[in-house]
């Protein structure tokens, strides 16, 4: 049996999400569009999704842009801020964004925009100060996460949206592994664009939603017909959109029992950093996610843990190098400034309330001897630093 | 997920000769060991071998493995290769060697066996008191600075195993996996390196007397032989004899045989023509 751990990555289509669906996949399968009733038919189910979602975030229905997935709002967002202020060629993220936004950043970068990428403390957190020092009346956006993928850091968006605000910048916040997770009553923020994506909560891959204040100037990405108000051209994704919105009256009403998944979760961290030495929390001491939960293991690697869980049937990620084509570890936990031993061994468990007890019982069974497998294999331990210090130094200072 | 073998993940989740051996120094043996790789690189490996001095031997070999799963599976791998071997032999030992052992590697992970083979010459060098020849590479000028690989480590890992663009060398040696601002200084030393110094005439002359012993068996066997009668530049004069010297398609022969042949192993520009 697969024990899922891995739900910031994707999550499983809740059942209800999927049966509000099938009827849009075969019965009512009209344009929404068209002139004829049939076609007005599926038209009223989309709008339904859209209060639905929008009861969600704390947003008025005309405030929300249904989308394809969270890459594509946060090109929007970032995109149509500079469309509407031409004159401004600055922009501020920060260096532990989503690739989607660092990509596009650097892809701005090339077409003459400056941008600043804030760093981050060793948890993982933002400086105010350091935002407030970057910001000019030349900074068209401020786009930063509500809560990190790797780490669940939450970052203080009021008050970055309330700095952005001062200088007249707009101000977007990548929500993806936000929404669902923490309250949000967007109308009474100071947030312009929000990004959100249905796979991160049960919906299914392919949708997403891109909040837009009601007076925010907007440019569409996608260039087409009337849908959406004329800011999103495109046929829309009608099952997924109604799967969304199931997926948000189903959020909204499960909501409280995050409390219960963040129980969960702490009672995970605290029996790993009990039951196995030379382990820390990445991120520990900010305000988190209640699901997520980034564990170093000291001198073993990333990728062979995952290995080693796998056959155990459960399913985790790691931000090792050995994980990805790119060889290098982590970018967000890089930007964290934590040692080698910590970026090369670390591992994101993230839950779901589908997250049973007895799954978090078994990981807890089988990861001690997992970590003392790898360990044992290890040149490394804390013991022998020798070693580690003397080559570490040897490419540190170069 | 890698697309890992099956020998890959048998060694990974059983693995083999795992731990350190002791200098309990018996006689008639020497225990040493070899280090390459850093917790910085994200993984690291410490062979540990037991020599029979008068047979210079490897009697045993084990393994400590910082790294991935094929990081772990290639250690293991090479420890069960080099046991029993002499040490003459045990250099022979190539990285392509290991990935062939394990039944292939993914790409991305070659570095993984480059790991294995630059820890065992480490250890027999220290053993017979010697630099490592990757030692000496070391000592050249670091060309990629994020993972420490200077141009010489470069060098080799392009000769060694043919690698025509920097993506490969990356792969093998991590070398421009970080920044990339090096990238462009590895499509220099693959060029250096694919890049033929010009032979000398003697030199030609040797080469392709050796490519046409490669051709000689098939034209004897037509009752037909070949000779070198003269080199002018890339004009390279051959006698046709035997059977070969009045056969209708001896200009065939020639042209798609014998130039291209040549043309393969000792210079493309050559032209073949008979006397």
């Amino acid at each position: 049996m697969t024990i899922y751990l891995d739900n910031n990555a994707t999550t499983r289509v809740d059942e209800q999400v999927f049966a509000a669906m099938v009827p849009f996949l075969t019965e009512f399968y009209g344009n929404p569009s068209s002139m004829h009733s049939f076609g007005g038919r599926v038209a009223q189910s989309i709008q339904t999704a859209r209060e639905q979602l929008a009861d969600l975030i704390g947003a008025l229905p005309s405030e929300v842009i249904f989308t394809s997935c969270g890459t594509e709002g946060n090109n929007t967002a970032i995109r149509s801020a500079l469309a509407t202020l031409p004159d401004h060629r600055h922009i501020i993220t920060t260096q532990v964004e989503h690739a989607c936004v660092l990509n596009l950043c650097k892809t701005l970068e090339k077409q003459g925009y400056r941008v600043t990428y804030l760093s981050v403390d060793s948890k993982g957190m933002l400086d105010l100060m350091e935002l407030e020092a970057a910001l000019t009346g030349d900074t068209a956006i401020v786009s930063t996460m509500y809560a990190n993928n790797e780490t669940g850091v939450i970052f203080p968006v009021e008050e970055i949206g309330t700095l952005a605000k001062s200088y007249g910048a707009l101000f977007h916040v990548d929500a993806v592994q936000a929404v669902g997770k923490v309250p949000l009553h967007l109308q009474a923020s100071s947030v312009d664009f929000l990004t959100l994506s249905g796979h991160k909560f049960h919906a299914p891959k392919g949708t997403g939603a891109l909040y837009v204040r009601r007076g925010v100037r907007f440019r569409p990405h996608l260039i087409g017909g009337h849908q959406e108000r004329n800011r999103r051209g495109g046929t829309e994704n009608v099952a997924g959109i109604v799967g969304l919105g199931q997926a948000a009256v189903l959020a909204q009403a499960n909501l409280g029992q995050m409390e219960s998944v963040k129980t969960l979760r702490d009672r995970l961290e605290e029996a790993i950093l009990q039951l196995i030495p030379d382990t820390t929390v990445n991120g520990q001491g900010s305000p988190r996610l209640p699901n997520t939960t980034n564990i170093a293991f000291k001198y073993i690697e990333g990728e062979a843990i995952l290995l080693m869980l796998d056959r155990e049937g459960i399913c985790a990620s790691s931000g090792s190098a050995c994980t990805s084509d790119s060889l290098e570890p982590s970018h967000v936990l890089r930007s964290m400034g934590l040692p080698y031993s910590i970026l090369h061994g670390s591992i994101r468990f993230s839950l779901s309330r589908f997250t049973t007890p007895a799954e978090i019982g078994r990981l807890l069974a089988v990861m001690p001897p997992i970590a003392a497998k790898l360990r044992a294999l290890s040149p490394f331990n804390a013991e022998d630093q020798g070693w580690i210090a003397e080559r570490t130094e040897a490419l540190t200072h170069k | 997920m890698w697309n890992y073998s099956e020998k890959v993940l048998d060694l990974f989740y059983h693995p083999l000769n795992q731990g350190e051996i002791k200098d309990e120094q018996e006689s008639g043996m020497a225990v040493v060991r070899g280090e390459v790789g850093s917790i910085a690189c994200g993984d690291a490996l410490r062979l540990h071998l037991k020599i029979d001095v008068t047979g210079d031997r490897i009697i045993d070999a084990k393994f400590q493995t910082f790294g991935c799963t094929s990081a772990i599976a290639s250690s293991s791998a090479l420890t069960e290769m080099v046991k029993g071997l002499e040490l003459d032999r045990a250099l022979g030992i190539t990285n392509r060697d290991i990935a062939n052992y394990l039944g292939g590697l993914p790409e991305q992970k070659m570095h993984c066996s480059v790991m294995g083979q630059e820890a065992l010459e480490k250890a027999i060098y220290s053993y017979r008191g010697l630099t490592p020849a990757h030692e000496e590479e070391e000592e050249g000028a670091l060309l990629c600075t994020c993972f420490a690989v200077t141009a010489n480590r470069v060098k080799r890992v392009v000769q060694e195993n043919r690698l025509t663009s920097a993506e490969e060398v990356m792969r093998y040696v991590k070398a421009g996996g970080g920044c990339g601002t090096c990238l462009s200084a590895i499509d220099e030393v693959i060029e250096s390196v694919l890049q033929p110094q010009p032979l000398t005439t003697v030199q030609k002359i040797g080469k392709i007397e050796t490519s046409l012993d490669g051709i000689r068996p098939y034209l004897q066997a037509d009752g037909g032989d070949v000779e070198l009668f003269d080199v002018e530049g890339d004009r390279v004069s051959v006698r046709l004899k035997g059977a070969c010297g009045s056969c209708a398609s001896s200009l065939a022969t020639l042209k798609d045989v014998i130039e291209e042949r040549l043309r393969r192993e000792v210079l493309p520009s050559l032209v073949v023509e008979a006397v």
